[in-house]
């Protein structure tokens, strides 16, 4: 790999690239998202990465907000849009034009079929990353608890999510977790 | 072309339907996009699924698991595929820039704000301690969206659907196999049961 001297180009080449091949959405990038930002193109350590990743999760939005941090921390607010529509645009077209195919074909009956078929894998990774997730975030059995807690009251009532993070949130300010 | 075919002469492609879902507008679906962003700490998803289906009634349960398995089955990150093919469904492309303008931009302007205070104030230990009890609760209500995503699959006694579902949490969840290959295989074979049971199931 030569130096590129162009930082934005990197970075829009990098995440239209990645985002390719990011089958899964944003948080099934991460560990490719590492492996560029720090071993390949040394825009950042391990910690600063890690930091990243924390402040991406817990900003409100979409999970490609890591992107646009990563750009950030590369080359400020350029680098963020550029890395961000570099990681959405491309995918976003794609599936522009790939449900628009479907849609015409509504009459056909093998659309019907590809999406039966794809429904619960989709909810099966889904699930997955609920557990990976939750081991990485549930360090203590009081935060497992808080995990169990939330999923439930939301699953069962109308709540408004929004007061389950706060009182997680409180909860750890507290030192509880 | 199938040989059942619709009669050639049919004038407008979008025929009317009993039942016309409402039509949001540009600034409708920037707005909704927006605040289903805005609200949505750790993942859009839960609040997605909630303003789409539960507040405005503007897909049925089915008809969201549906478009978000196409968007989670494209390479990309998922829910801003969702916005935009959202989008552009009620209004063309104008539609889905609207929805993903509304997606992307208000969080973007604040996570950079926010990347530029945590290099300042990172390390205060309170602040640490807070994110991570949000963060625990954050994975709670995912996995509320799995369970409610999961429903019409129970609802309609879909055996064959919910056991492909637990193959694939077992190998990516537990087993922790890689993602390229355990799609590889469980593409084509849930295709190939689908087709089996859909076949079995006519004659």
């Amino acid at each position: 790999m030569t130096a590129n001297p162009n930082p934005i180009a990197t970075l829009v080449w990098t995440f239209g690239l990645m985002s390719l091949f990011a089958v899964g959405g944003a948080n099934s990038a991460i560990p490719e998202m590492h492996r560029v930002a720090v071993d390949v193109h040394h825009w950042m350590t391990d910690k600063q990465f890690a930091d990243v990743f924390a402040i991406s999760q817990l900003s409100p939005g979409p999970n490609v907000l890591i992107v646009t941090l990563i750009g950030y921390s590369v080359a400020g607010v350029a680098g963020a849009l550029a890395a961000t529509v570099a990681m959405c645009g491309p995918t976003a077209l794609l599936a522009y034009y790939v449900s628009r195919f479907l849609e015409r074909s509504r009459g056909a009956r093998w659309p019907a079929i590809i999406q039966a078929a794809l429904v619960p894998l989709s909810i099966g990774l889904m699930a997955a990353s609920g557990l990976i997730l939750a081991r990485t975030s549930d360090q203590s059995w009081i935060a497992a608890l808080i995990t169990v807690v939330a999923a439930a009251l939301a699953s069962a009532t109308r709540i408004n999510p929004f007061w389950l993070l706060l009182a997680g949130g409180v909860l750890g300010f507290a030192g509880v977790v | 072309m199938p040989p059942d075919s619709q009669p050639v002469a049919a004038p407008a492609p979008d025929t009317p339907t009993p039942n016309p879902p409402p039509q949001p507008g540009l600034f409708e679906l920037f707005v909704a996009f927006a605040k289903m962003s805005l609200a949505g700490f750790g993942g859009v998803l839960v609040w997605a699924r909630r303003g789409i289906v539960e507040q405005h009634r503007w897909m049925t349960a089915e008809e969201f698991n549906e478009t978000f398995a196409l968007c989670h089955f494209l390479p990309g990150p998922n829910i801003v595929n969702l916005s935009f093919v959202f989008g552009s469904r009620f209004r063309g492309i104008a539609g889905g820039l609207a929805a993903f303008a509304g997606l992307v931009g208000p969080p973007m302007v604040i996570a950079t704000v926010l990347a530029g205070l945590y290099a300042h104030y990172g390390e205060i230990d309170a602040l640490r301690r807070t994110l991570a009890g949000v963060a625990c609760a954050a994975v709670g209500l995912l996995i509320a969206v799995v369970f409610k995503m999961m429903m019409p699959l129970v609802k309609r006694r879909d055996l064959v659907g919910l056991v492909i579902l637990a193959a694939v949490f077992v190998a990516i969840g537990l087993i922790r196999w890689p993602l390229q290959i355990v799609l590889l295989v469980a593409i084509p074979l849930s295709l190939a049961i689908t087709i089996g049971v859909r076949r079995k199931g006519k004659a």
